[in-house]
């Protein structure tokens, strides 16, 4: 069993980026995430590891350090809130233009604009259908335990370099700021230069050797004909990661009527209204997405075969609720409800939500 | 006393025309072509070849680097 | 003595050298942009650093620069490139990173990368060509377009209550203690060309000394967007772009 710890989700990131050998993290402060960086900048892993350590002068310089980094074939990474996630979005259009791995994480909070500094889901659109121009997708974990924040960061970079795109931890306020017990990784060693060499030499910016071609990091085809045969490339990636990388958890679904589907903190609450409910005799069972893009849509689909009605939980004024929709296809009824603004439902305000919205509707 | 001489070739196809060589040339070795290339370029050539001293300024300053330059010295 | 008998392989005083692609340029006739990745690809292949060398292209017309030079290339948003050139920088040390970049990615769009980058001391290349104006996208104004200077978005001239001053920022940056070399440079004759090459050269050596931001600006030509021939631009260049941008070393430490 590794090392046992009792740490705030903020933390466990920028404890877990250390331990799975990221090599740099570029970061700007904004609540409710800055626990990144302090406690990366307080930890000094330079001395350690040599992973480098960066705040840059803007989440826009940030991202683009990231897009700098990721071109070396090097383990990046960059952290930010919502309106700092807003600003990045010229950087991860890029980079998923050029096809680079990288990790983002999004500890969203209420919006529209400077909105608030409470948790909320209401960067799901923006994480999942795009954010930034161009069509491109990003791939979404959503950790619903601070275990799950420190597990992310090596999940999130296994996926970014095995599909060659990057990868987002989305996650809120909420499960930032919270302690829980988290198991750490053992450290794993940075890659050298001869790994990423070996590993990912047909593309890395490392120095144009003698025996290759030089290698380009770019999104820019200006010929129509190629850029299309380019999108249709990423579309194609795009659809294998939708067939092999799709994860999810179900909670109490075996006898259940009716279904939450719920991610990340809202998951946490709904698995209590699952509990109240059932104590009230309503058989309610609980899907969790836990990769939002890929959707588990083949799974949703195959729980509307048994419920009667679907409630998808959000801090949002309802977003995912539009890809339950469309994974269930008019077959039953699919309800949203949400708190937003900062503001997080109770167990019981989502128990009289189903009783409204579906079993009486 | 030792005499220089030079020449230059010019690759006419990437030249472009843009003269800044013919303005570069101490000796005004270089024109450009009445005859143009495939894009439609008035290309450089060595218009007065006798008086080239092979000094490389039109190869320092030609954008296109189409430009060759070479030197003999010569024992008179 | 014949032409053809001077015209052989040992004889060879200037040619393209290797570091540079066989591609033709897409870029305009008598641009100065050829003159100065021809300088740079010189000066990578006298020093033997090819492989070494990681460059960060901007947006702009020199976008494109990664298929001219033979060395690994990032293409930067615009704005951005000493953002990449940092990581870059800082996570492969030993290497040699540049950025190159216009006057409208640099000293418009991307003013808060490049003065962050410099302040920090990033022992990284700048690379800024200055011609006052935005060539890709068509001839309009740039931050460094002199007053009364016709674009097609000052179609009247640069009126300073209207667009404010020409930004002089290399003179910003030679105040800032990251950067240890600053210099403003040409390309215009060949002698200016050997003086660019020298600062290049010393630029390049001084990241691998670790003495912080080397930043080398060049002053130099947009005939299409000057609407000028190029040799009648660099004759407008002296006239008006040397005055308020004068050439030479502002900063050597």
């Amino acid at each position: 069993m590794g090392e046992l710890r009792l740490m705030k989700g903020n933390e466990v990131i920028a404890e877990a980026a250390i331990r799975v050998g990221v090599d740099g993290y570029f970061g700007y402060p904004i609540t409710p995430q800055s626990e990144v960086l302090e406690t990366l900048m307080a930890r000094q892993p330079w001395e350690e590891t040599g992973m480098v350590v960066l705040q840059a002068e803007s989440e826009v310089a940030a991202i683009n350090m990231v897009y700098g980094g990721a071109s070396c074939g090097k383990k990046v990474m960059t952290s930010s809130s919502s309106p700092g996630m807003s600003l990045k979005m010229e950087g991860v259009t890029y980079l998923a233009g050029a096809e680079l791995p990288c990790l983002l994480v999004n500890v969203v909070r209420g919006g529209p604009g400077l909105g608030t500094i409470q948790p909320a889901q209401s960067d799901y659109f923006q994480a999942v259908k795009g954010g930034g121009h161009g069509d491109y997708k990003l791939i979404v974990l959503a950790p619903n335990s601070v275990q799950e924040m420190h597990d992310f960061v090596g999940l999130g970079f296994d996926l970014s370099f095995k599909y060659l795109n990057p990868a987002m931890i989305l996650t809120d306020g909420m499960i930032g700021q919270m302690m829980e017990k988290v198991e750490l990784a053992d450290f794993k060693p940075r890659w050298t230069e001869e790994e990423i060499v070996k590993m990912s030499g047909s593309w890395a910016t490392t120095g144009k050797t003698a025996d290759r071609d030089r290698n380009i990091s770019t999104s820019l085809e200006l010929q129509s004909e190629k850029q299309e045969v380019f999108n249709h490339k990423l579309q194609a990636k795009y659809e294998s990661i939708q067939e092999n990388e799709v994860r999810y958890e179900k909670f109490m679904c075996d006898d259940a009527e009716y279904l939450f589907v719920a991610y990340g903190s809202s998951s946490r609450i709904c698995q209590k209204a699952v509990e109240i409910a059932r104590e009230k005799g309503i058989k309610v069972g609980l899907l969790r997405p836990i990769t939002l893009f890929p959707f588990p849509n083949k799974q949703i689909n195959e729980m509307a075969d048994q419920v009667k009605g679907i409630l998808s939980v959000e801090m949002s004024a309802g977003q995912m609720v539009e890809d339950v929709k469309l994974a269930v296809n008019c077959r039953v009824p699919v309800e949203h409800y949400g708190r937003f603004g900062g503001m997080i439902p109770s167990p019981d305000e989502i128990v009289e939500a189903l009783e409204q919205k579906i079993i009486g509707g | 006393m030792a005499k220089i001489k030079g020449a230059i070739t010019v690759d006419t196809e990437g030249c472009k025309g843009c003269g800044l060589c013919v303005v570069a040339c101490p000796t005004n070795v270089i024109g450009l072509a009445r005859e143009v290339n495939g894009k439609g370029y008035n290309y450089a050539y060595m218009e007065q070849a006798d008086k080239c001293i092979g000094c490389s300024s039109c190869g320092l300053v030609c954008p296109d680097s189409v430009i060759t330059v070479y030197k003999v010295k010569m024992n008179a | 003595m014949d032409v053809k008998d001077i015209i052989k392989p040992e004889n060879i005083a200037y040619k393209k050298t290797d570091v540079l692609t066989d591609n033709i340029m897409h870029y305009c006739p008598g641009c100065t942009h050829g003159v100065i990745h021809k300088t740079i690809a010189e000066v990578i292949e006298e020093m033997d650093i090819q492989d070494k060398t990681i460059g960060v292209s901007p947006v702009g017309c020199s976008v494109l620069a990664y298929n001219y030079l033979d060395i690994d290339w990032q293409q930067a948003a615009h704005g951005r490139a000493p953002a990449l050139a940092t990581a870059a920088k800082r996570l492969m040390p030993e290497k040699y990173v540049f950025t190159y970049q216009g006057d409208g990615d640099l000293a418009s769009i991307g003013t808060a990368e490049i003065m962050h980058a410099c302040n920090r001391g990033e022992n990284i290349v700048v690379f800024f060509v200055n011609n006052a104006i935005y060539g890709m996208t068509g001839g309009q104004m740039a931050p460094t377009t002199l007053v009364g200077q016709k674009t097609s978005t000052s179609p009247y001239g640069r009126d300073v209550e209207l667009n404010g001053h020409p930004l002089r920022i290399t003179e910003l940056i030679a105040q800032l203690p990251g950067t240890s070399y600053v210099t403003r440079q040409s390309a215009e004759t060949p002698g200016a060309v050997r003086k660019l090459k020298k600062a290049v050269r010393k630029a390049f050596e001084n990241t691998a000394q670790r003495k912080g931001t080397s930043f080398v600006e060049i002053v130099g030509t947009c005939a299409s967007g000057w609407k000028l021939s190029p040799v009648k631009s660099n004759e407008w260049m002296k006239e008006n772009m040397f005055p308020y941008y004068p050439l030479g070393v502002m900063k050597d430490e």
